[in-house]
């Protein structure tokens, strides 16, 4: 996996509560079999209209959103589908964290298996991150995870919270496998306890 | 100290923990399907590593396979790309595999409980967001992403953080007419689609005590609706009535010792849990959903929002996109809304009871002129043929329902059953997901007999005022 330390990049407003896996990348994208190549798939129904030309009606597609790699957004991100296809697109686009009030369960762990770095932030500070992102074009946060900081173009800093296994893992970018295998001898004591 | 289902299961497979760290949770059963398991063997490949315990794993095809004769091959060569991949790594990897034509084939979620093969005090996992499904059985079972599947395949354990738990307790009985379904509707337009997050549910109470394994098995099903991965009932006397007898079930205990081992996974009396909430079940009405969040929920007698009675401006604006997306008005009565498509399957509403409950109201009645379509998807083979054995084929069939083989079907409209542009179908599945069933398609959640109703009336209609025949 990929680590993940710091990051300086472009924000991208996602103005909605409840954000689905199904809208996060539909169905009919989940027949390969990469794990790669998912970005033009991402937000699809939202994104492209019938003739496949961007929908201007979806703030992302806004030009002066090109290039973000943190996306903002509101309560309940990624619910629905356990599809890691979801953060694969969201990586393969080039989103690398997600702000949000909230996240369902099975989408959080899913992005910290992919390099991707989920923040949950109190909704008066998701608000005004939403207000700032418009008003000022090219709006751009640096996350620090190591030091559990987002900063601010005026320089002000937005502490954070983050699991810190969970933390561990993305900024050494950790293969998990490898690291249960460790216990390798543990797993077999527990199978041969249980008669299993 | 008196523990409740899930400490008990958990502090049972707990392989290793350190301070800090995820604890090592040992996986008793892992599910695998053809749409989420692919890039997990690929990465077994990648790195040379073997699946550690593929004894333990069952795999099924679901999600593609068509739902029409199926001697002809996929037309989406997509499709056939995804089941031939499924079947060519299990065989490399010596894993069971429930093909298309094994008459063991259906949804991963009504398979497992139906062979045996979920039992009480497991764990369970599987790619799939309904794996909590299987916690009707009184196993603690949740879904997990592709690279958590990996991590089983390798390992047969995961890295977890323990959940916080919820009781919720559903209190007295069900009226007449109102099913398990149209309880976990209510329980999450209650606590809301993130309620659970966080947590694992114990679904505890009078209500569910005296509902059968099915009806429990709908309600594990949408535990993933309220945000929680997992969902459970304490096994007791029809957990395991409904389990003897079945395929899987251990032959190497007498049914004495198995039914005792199973029984001391039950919660303790005055065990406690991190948050509870509690419903009467008496005051339960038919649920139908009028949105595209499952907690966008009423009773078949209410009607859809007015958006100036809602408070908060973020739920405001959702529940405004949510009516434009449905072609609904602001205060239409639920009653009047009129489907055209008509879906009864999935893995929250595909087993035998469903079936029989959906045929019930339907006998003597056609298909009402507004109804395109409507098909029957049963849960698994063994529960068409179950239902063909009980002649409910027969009478869908005289209503004017097309009857299916097995599988997810238009539940997430992966294979070829799905809703076009405008369409709008009563549907026995779980989610009400803008496009879920089809690109500007329109989902109602209800239960199968709501369903079957509204495909004879060709509007929603209360179940309980129903006229059988």
């Amino acid at each position: 996996m990929k680590p993940f330390t710091t990051l300086t990049g472009i924000v991208a407003p996602l103005e909605a509560l409840n954000v689905d896996t199904d809208q996060i990348i539909p169905k009919q994208f989940l027949k390969r079999i990469e794990r790669t190549g998912y970005e033009n798939f991402l937000f699809f129904d939202w994104r492209f209209l019938e003739d496949g030309s961007q929908n201007p009606g979806f703030e992302m597609n806004a030009p002066r959103y090109g290039g973000a790699s943190i996306l903002l957004t509101k309560d309940n991100f990624g619910c629905g589908s356990s599809r890691e296809h979801a953060p694969w697109a969201l990586d393969n686009y080039g989103f690398r964290c997600i702000l949000a009030t909230s996240f369902a369960d099975i989408f959080f762990n899913n992005c910290f298996n992919n390099g991707i770095l989920p923040i949950v932030l109190p909704p008066d500070t998701i608000e005004r991150l939403f207000k700032e992102v418009r008003v000022k074009e090219g709006y751009t946060l640096t996350i620090d995870l190591p030091a559990q900081t987002i900063t601010c173009p005026n320089g002000s800093k937005i502490p954070f919270d983050v699991h810190p296994f969970k933390k561990e893992c993305l900024v050494n970018g950790w293969d998990q496998i490898g690291l249960t295998l460790l216990h390798e001898d543990k797993i077999a004591a527990y199978e041969r306890q249980r008669g299993i | 100290m008196a523990r409740n289902i899930y400490e008990k299961i958990w502090e049972a497979h707990v392989v290793h923990e350190e301070s800090g760290k995820d604890a090592i949770l040992y996986i008793d059963r892992h599910y695998v399907h053809e749409v989420t398991s692919a890039q997990a063997f690929e990465g077994l490949r990648l790195t040379g590593r073997k699946v550690r315990r593929p004894d333990l794993t069952f795999a099924t095809m679901d999600h593609n396979i068509p739902t029409t004769d199926r001697s002809k091959p996929i037309e989406d060569p997509l499709s056939q790309q995804q089941v031939d991949t499924l079947a060519a790594n299990c065989k490399e990897f010596g894993i069971t595999c429930f093909g298309m034509n094994d008459p063991r084939n259906g949804i991963v979620h009504v398979v497992g409980p139906e062979l045996g093969l979920t039992r009480p005090g497991m764990t369970i996992v599987c790619g799939d967001s309904h794996t909590a499904t299987h916690g009707a059985l009184g196993a603690l079972a949740f879904g997990i992403g592709t690279s958590e599947v990996e991590h089983v395949l390798a390992t047969q354990t995961l890295l977890q953080k323990k959940s916080k738990t919820m009781e919720v307790r559903v209190e007295s009985a069900l009226p007449p007419g109102v099913t398990a379904k149209d309880v976990i509707l209510a329980i999450i337009g209650k606590i809301g689609t993130a309620g659970g997050t966080g947590y694992v549910i114990e679904y505890t109470g009078d209500a569910i005590r005296n509902m059968t394994i099915e009806e429990r098995l709908t309600v594990c099903n949408m535990t993933i609706e309220a945000g929680a991965r997992g969902g459970l009932v304490s096994p007791d006397a029809t957990t395991f009535a409904y389990l003897k007898g079945r395929d899987y079930i251990p032959k190497d205990k007498s049914w004495d010792t198995l039914v005792a081992e199973w029984s001391a996974w039950a919660s303790d009396p005055g065990c406690s849990y991190d948050r509870v909430v509690v419903l009467d079940a008496s005051e339960i009405e038919p649920q139908v959903t009028w949105g595209t969040s499952p907690g966008m929920v009423t009773s078949v007698n209410g009607t859809t929002p007015v958006l100036s009675r809602i408070a908060g401006a973020n739920e405001r604006l959702a529940a405004q996109k949510a009516l434009e997306y449905m072609g609904l008005g602001e205060g239409v009565a639920i009653r009047d809304i009129k489907p055209n498509k008509i879906f009864i399957g999935s893995c929250t509403n595909g087993r035998i009871e469903d079936l029989r409950a959906a045929a019930k109201v339907v006998k003597g009645y056609k298909l009402h002129q507004g109804i395109e379509q409507a098909i029957v998807v049963p849960g698994s083979t063994r529960v068409k043929r179950q239902a063909e054995s009980e002649g409910l084929d027969k009478i869908f069939k005289e209503a004017g329902f097309e009857w299916r083989e097995a599988g997810c079907s238009m539940c997430l409209a992966m294979n070829a059953d799905v809703l076009n542009p405008g369409d709008r179908c009563a549907a026995t599945s779980n989610r009400n997901f803008e496009g879920r069933q089809g690109k500007g398609g329109r989902t109602h959640l209800v239960s199968p007999a709501m369903a079957a109703a509204a495909a004879a009336k060709g509007h929603f209609t209360d179940i309980r005022e129903w006229e059988f025949k």
